[in-house]
This record gives C-alpha cells, structure tokens and sequence, in this order.
C-alpha cells in the first residue's frame, strides 16, 4: 500500500512539472507580452513609447532569455512562490486563494447536482418497466451533453433571475446566487453521469448475481439499489474523477456569464491579459486539485469493490 | 434623450427630463400602470447600482485606462480642471484659475482654497507636485497619465496655493490633460504608496465620493463624501452629491446586463450593443450615447507600402467606403458615419463631410490613373502584381470584424483584395510599431486634438508612416498655439492635409451607449464621454 501511494505521489509530480512547463511553453510562444497588453489596454487609450515600454520589459525580467526566464519562474515555483501577478501585483497564490473558495462552492455544489440528478435519472431509467419512459429518460443525457453550457446558463438566467425574479442573475452573494450556476454547470456533468451509470447498470441488471438475489426473493428496489447500483457505481466513479477537471475548465465559462468571482474568471482575466505568472499558477493549481481528486478515488475503490487490490493497479481493469 | 445625443447640459436635460415626465403621464393617462417620472424634483439620498462589462483590476485613476472602471474610480478624484462636454472649453476645478506661458511651455495654476482630501489633509501646491513628480514612475498601467506629462522638466511650488509645471517643449494639451481622471490629484498620502498598492487598495482622493470596497472582478462600492464643497464649475448642484453610494457590479455577459437592468437587478448599465437594443426598447429604461472625442474608428494606412505611397490608391479606397452603410447596419443606433479624422465630439473638430462622400466611380479612375487595371477575377494588378491589402485587427469590441467585413466587399467591389488578419491585443502595439503591415483598424479616445499630432506627426511614433510634410508643422504649431481660435484653425488645417491626403481612412466614429432606468435622473456624460455623477438623482 505504502509503495503504492508513493508511486502515486511521484506520478502526481510529474503532472504537475509537466502541465507547467507546456503552460510556459504555450504562452511564451504567443506574440506579445503582458507589458504590451497592459500599456494597450486596447486600442482606445493612445500609442505609448516604445522606449517607455522596453525599459518596462526590462524592469519585469521579460527581456531575459527564455530558458532563464523558465528556470527562474521555476525555481520560485517549487518553493511556493508564484511571483505576483503582472497586470494587478498582487501575489498569484493570494490571488488563487481568494478565488478558490468561491470556485469550490460551485463545482461543490455542481458535482451534488450532478451525482443527485445523473444518478438518479440513471436508477429511474434502468428501474421502470414503461418502455416510452425509459427511451425518454434515456434520451436527455446526450441531449446534456450537447447543448453549449453557455446556451444553458443565459436560458436558466432568462428564466429563473429576469421572468420569475427566482433567484438573481449575478454575484456571489448568498445560497440563492449560487443555484443558477450549479444547476448550469451540473447539466453537461450529470448527463456524462448518467449516461455512465445507466449503461452498467444495465449490464449488472442481466448479472448472473441479480438473478441469484431475485430468486432468493429480493424485491426489486433491492435488487437494483443494493445488489446492481454498487457493482455499477465504479465506472461511474471514475468518471466523476475526470468529470472534477471538466468542472473546473467549466467555471470559466459559468464565472463569466453568471459574473460570479472565482478561478474561472482569474484563468479567463489572466489569459487575456497573458499574465503569465498568474497563468501558471492557475494551471499547476488547477492541476494539483485534479491529481488529488483522482488519487483520492483510486484509493477509494477498494472500499467499494474488495475483489479490488490495490498493488494491481486498477482503472485499467474497469474500464 | 437617446433622440437628442447633444443635448448635454444640465438645462438641456432638464428639459428632457421634462419633456419624459410629461409625455410618461400622459401614458398613465391612458393606460394607466406605473409611474416612473416621480416627482421631478432632485433629492438626495439612494444608491445606485451601475453594471459594467469588466474590472480592470485596478482602483488607481491614475493608472485605469479602460472606460468601465473610470465610470467608477473618476467619482474619487478632482482635477484641477474640467471640460465641458458641449464646447470644449476648460473650465476651473480645483484650480480656480491658470496662466499659461505664450509659447505654451509653462503651466502655473492657482488653487481653489479649502480643498480637504477625505483623509482630512489638505489640497495645497506641494500634493499637486507630489502627483505629478510621481506619475512619470507609475509603470506599465500609468501610460496613459505619463503620456500627458511627457517632456516635463519641473513642477515647482510657488506658493502655498499656486503650483507651476514647466515642459521643456510647446505643450498645449497640457490644459485639457488636467481636467482628465489620469491627471486626477490624490492626497500626499497615497501618492507616495507603490502603484501597485494604489491599484489593488484605492487612494484617497478629494473628490464627491469616497471608495468603500473593491472586490476585484466583482464591484466597486463609494460612498458620498459628506461636506464636499468644491465641485466642478460645470456641476449644477453645488456641495455634496445626491447620491448617498453607487455600486459597480461587473456583469461580463451584455445579455445578463441588459435582462439585469430591465428586471430592475441595477439601475444602469454599460456598453449597450446593437443587438441589446431591442430587449431594452419599450422598458422603463432609456439608452443614453454620445460619440467619443477622438480618432474616429478607420483604416490606419501604413503609408510606406508601396502600392499605398502612391496617394491616388489612399484617396481611392477613402472614396470608395460606404461609411453610412457601415454605420447603420453593424454598430448600435445613432452611431455617425465619420466627417473628419476628429469625432464631432473633439474640441477643434471640422466638418470635412464632403471629402468623405462614397464615390467609387471616381475610386475606379484613380485607381486606374495610378496603372492598376482590372484583372480576369476582378481584382487590379500593375506589373504582375495584385492590389492586396491585408487589414490587422483586434477582436475588440466584436463590432470589428463585421464592420471590416463589410469593407472587404466594399473594396472588392472596386478591384481592391482585403485579407483580414485577427491579431491578439497584445500583438497589435508591436505590429504598427515593426511597420510590417499594410492597414490597422482602430481608434483612439482623447477629448484634445492634439491626439492628432500623438498620431500622425513623423517627430513622434509615426506607425503609420508618413512622410515628412508641411503636416508636421502645422501639429507642431497647433501644440504651441494657446490662443483657442487660432488653434482651431491650425488643427482644422490639419484634419484636411490628412483626409485630403488620405494618409488614414476614416470610417465611423465610437459611440458609448449605456441602458440608464428611466428613474435615474441626471446621469451625465463628460468631455471624454464618461460619466459624472455628482449631478445624478434617483426619484
């Protein structure tokens, strides 16, 4: 187990190392820099000196080679340091950490939404025997899927916040505000659940186990609760393991169109501004919360499934 | 209001506000419902909540650029000057008066006594030379604050109440500068904080209101500074303001702005699109515009190109633009075609709306004079090569792209190719400054004409490559000009010497719309077309 977890944390590193390397990569091979952004603002506020704007390039480090440039942003990395952001100054792990709290509580909130209303779609499908009911039920997963979060964020707001006046259109004020968003966030993820979760189940139900517990007179509800939902439920783990990165890439369009503060709209604020410190520390952030939610479930399988051991490595085997 | 885009003064909207009251009662008249007009008599106290489509991360005036934060952060701050949205002219402030030197080199203004910041020190000479000493240091966010100070050799203190700034060359935008939020005076306590500490936690200005709370990409909430006294000459109520607290919230999405404003969520909101026009007709909401000073949106002509050296080919792809059909079907309601390279709105601007008809017979016979005959596929060519022009552009504001695609046709329709090229905002700077480009699309705001010598004198940046000409004395001679007729004169000259010879194509002019709930009253725009709102009330 020991070795295990540390093969685990090791793999885990080398996420992290690698996600910020490309993230560095990517940006400094975009045109540009954060100097010129900043001095632009735009096209509207006027041309600056270009003397102005060296001597500003040179005064941040973004004239330095590079390969310096990377081993010095690196350097600070590994001790915690992310420098300060570019366009605001402000320390980038101060920053993240005022806008995690905010992130957490939707994706939170979206990922009980979506294991609430995925799963409990997918128990209602495979359970009724109406024929009609289950080709619909059946039906709105992929329906979830496609429809563009955005698209369902404005129609939630339309509806809910500026007919109704149910709940408001923006900020982060109070349980009320953080509905809207949760619900539009948990519509792509609690479809991929249920899609997931329905498909097993309906593989466990025609188990040669499922038919043992029913002719030992089990009841169908605890034929499909007890018996065919905990053997089904590992896929569908696993996909609430990835489904945790899909959230978070989906707060960055859910913080916008719900002008909620969080990591999304600072990825979104940073990438346009091509803050790279703040940039990199969103990713290897963003990354960190990822590898930990996956660790965390993989260690959670055997809990579930005992014929599950851990030296024998396991997604593999599920999937 | 929205049919009266000039009518600006506070009589004027007096009247309009009149003439809404009215005509809102007779609609009760005869259909009965809500009542919106209220008593029509200004009264203190209320807050308004203002939704705006970002935060530009920062809370320092000096050090804002983007207009959806300098609605905010202008209220903190007094200049020592104001311009007045309808002449132009500039009028005392926190300087009750000013003498500049004839050749425009020296700048001495006598303080309004009084003047208390709102951490109780107060205004005197020496906090004014404290802020302009600083904000030549302030970095990459205060460009546009240094800008204006460029070339200053000395602020001195002369007495307790009178400061001089010295330039060591004619600097006539100087005057217009200090009535800008950039040039907006700060108490000595906050002037001598690092720029960073000023943009994440405010500064203490001496203006009608005092920042509350910043809560970064959220909102921006001030609060009426009680006992303010020494308002704007150009402000129709005197003292405090009516407004006890006004509220930023930043609302990216223009959808969930306009369905905010029209559920009653806020009271305004910015950036009103074409397309969020019609969701907000028809509510108890009115849209409010008023063109930007400045460089009109338009073609910046990289005029070292070899095919566009040649001026018949500029004057050609000036005379063939449709710039009214431009206007009319891509940017929102009231936008004007441009008439000069100056908006209407720009002190010293001329109306050169003749040189600037669409007329592409005679586009095709320039053209064809200069050698650019018409090809099998259509498109002109001399000597083997094609008549191409690729235009760089920024995606912002999304009006951009359909606005030059309707110029591609335009200019297809005359055998002229355009490639449009999507730049990065931050790409676009470097870009005109290497030179290696045919045409960039933009525009600059700035309540001055001396924005044309920024942009078209060869001594300066010159990205746009001009020739050395008699153009460059005339921006040289408008900048050392104080007397204002004169100047008008020179600057008039200098708008026709570039449309005339097309060195930039003028096309349409920026318009700011915001949606403003009919209950709101007095939200007024100012030269730079932003907003005061020491004047507005809620009733």
């Amino acid at each position: 187990m020991r070795g295990y977890v540390i093969k685990r944390l090791a793999q885990a590193v080398g996420v992290l190392w690698a996600a910020y390397t490309v993230s560095f990569l990517v940006l400094d091979y975009l045109p540009g820099d954060p100097v010129t952004a900043m001095a632009g603002a735009g096209m509207d506020s006027g041309q600056v000196d270009p003397a102005r704007l060296a001597a500003l390039r040179h005064e941040y480090g973004f004239d330095k080679p590079v390969p310096v440039q990377y081993a010095e942003y690196l350097g600070r990395a590994v001790r915690g340091d992310f420098g300060d952001s570019v366009s605001t100054g402000r320390p980038v792990t101060a920053t993240l950490a005022d806008a995690l709290p905010q992130t957490l509580q939707l994706t939170g909130a979206a990922m009980l939404f979506a294991v609430v209303l995925g799963g409990g779609l997918a128990v209602l499908a495979t359970y009724t025997t109406l024929r009609w009911l289950r080709q619909l039920l059946l039906s709105l997963p992929p329906l979830g899927v496609s429809v563009p979060t955005f698209w369902v964020g404005l129609l939630l707001v339309e509806t809910f916040s500026f007919r109704l006046h149910w709940f408001p259109a923006f900020g982060n004020d109070g349980l009320g505000g953080l509905v809207l968003p949760a619900l539009t966030l948990a519509v792509p993820t609690g479809a991929q659940i249920a899609q997931v979760l329905a498909k097993s189940l309906l593989t466990a139900l025609d188990q040669a186990y499922v038919e043992t517990a029913r002719a030992k007179g089990a009841g169908r509800w605890r034929v499909h609760l007890r018996h065919a939902l905990r053997n089904a439920s590992l896929p569908a783990l696993t996909v609430v393991g990835l489904l945790v990165g899909q959230l978070i890439a989906g707060s960055v369009v859910v913080e916008t169109v719900f002008s909620r503060d969080g990591l999304g709209r600072v990825t979104a604020a940073a990438v346009t501004a091509q803050d790279i410190p703040l940039v990199q520390g969103v990713v290897v952030f963003g990354a960190l919360i990822f590898v930990t939610t996956n660790l965390v479930i993989d260690l959670v399988y055997p809990l579930l499934d005992p014929r599950i051991v851990v030296a024998s490595g396991r997604r593999a085997a599920l999937a | 209001m929205t049919a009266l885009p000039d009518a600006r003064s506070s009589r004027w909207t007096a009247l309009t506000a009149l003439v809404t009251t009215s005509l809102l009662l007779t609609a009760c008249g005869s259909g009965g419902g809500d009542s919106t007009g209220g008593s029509g008599r200004p009264a203190s106290g209320g807050t308004l909540t203002f939704a705006v489509g970002s935060d530009a991360g920062c809370v320092d005036p000096q050090q804002v650029a983007s207009n959806e934060t300098i609605y905010s952060v202008r209220q903190i701050v007094d200049s020592l000057t104001d311009q007045d949205p309808r002449t132009g002219k500039i009028v005392p402030w926190l300087a009750k008066s000013w003498d500049i030197s004839p050749d425009a080199t020296t700048f001495t203004f006598h303080l309004r006594s009084g003047v208390t910041f709102s951490d109780g020190s107060k205004l005197t000479a020496q906090v004014v030379k404290d802020n302009f000493d600083a904000v030549p240091k302030l970095g990459a966010l205060g460009t546009l604050a240094e800008g204006y100070l460029s070339g200053v050799k000395s602020t001195t203190v002369i007495d307790p109440l009178t400061v001089r700034v010295t330039f060591a060359q004619p600097n006539a935008q100087f005057l217009q500068a200090t009535s800008t939020h950039s040039l907006g005076i700060e108490s000595s306590a906050s002037v001598k904080r690092t720029p960073q500490q000023k943009c994440s936690d405010g500064v203490v200005g001496s203006g009608p209101f005092v920042l509350k709370q910043y809560v970064q990409n959220q909102s921006v909430t001030l609060a009426r500074r009680t006992g303010y006294a020494w308002g704007s000459s150009l402000w129709s109520k005197r003292g405090e303001a009516y407004l006890d607290k006004l509220v930023f919230k930043v609302v990216p999405e223009a959808g969930v702005r306009a369905g905010s404003l029209q559920s009653g969520q806020v009271d305004a909101v910015s950036s009103v699109g074409k397309a969020n026009e019609a969701a907000l007709k028809g509510s108890q909401v009115a849209l409010q515009r008023r063109a930007n000073p400045g460089i009109v949106f338009g073609l910046g002509l990289n005029n070292a190109r070899p095919a566009l050296k040649d001026a018949r080919v500029r004057q050609a792809i000036l005379a063939t633009v449709d710039r009214k059909q431009i206007a009319d079907t891509v940017f929102p309601t009231g936008t004007r075609a441009a008439t000069s390279v100056l908006a209407h709105t720009t002190p010293g601007y001329t109306s050169l709306a003749a040189n600037l008809t669409t007329d592409t017979t005679r586009a095709k016979s320039l053209l064809d004079a200069a050698g650019w005959k018409t090809g099998s596929d259509g498109i002109r060519a001399k000597a083997g090569k094609k008549l191409a022009l690729t235009i760089d552009w920024i995606p912002n504001p999304g009006t951009n792209q359909p606005a030059l695609e309707l110029i591609q046709q335009q200019l297809k329709a005359v055998g002229v190719q355009v490639t449009l090229k999507q730049l990065q905002v931050t790409q676009l700077a470097p870009t005109l400054q290497s030179g290696d480009y045919d045409a960039a699309w933009g525009n600059v705001t700035r309540a001055d004409p001396d924005i044309l010598r920024s942009s078209f004198s060869t001594a300066l940046a010159n990205f746009y490559r001009l020739p050395k000409s008699g153009l460059d004395t005339t921006l040289t001679a408008q900048a050392a000009t104080t007397d204002t007729a004169k100047r008008e004169q020179l600057v008039a000259q200098a708008q026709q010497l570039i449309v005339r010879n097309a060195y930039y194509v003028p096309i349409v002019e920026l318009q700011t719309q915001l949606g403003v709930a009919k209950k709101v009253h007095d939200l007024n725009f100012d030269a730079s077309s932003r907003l005061q709102l020491h004047d507005t009330w809620i009733g």
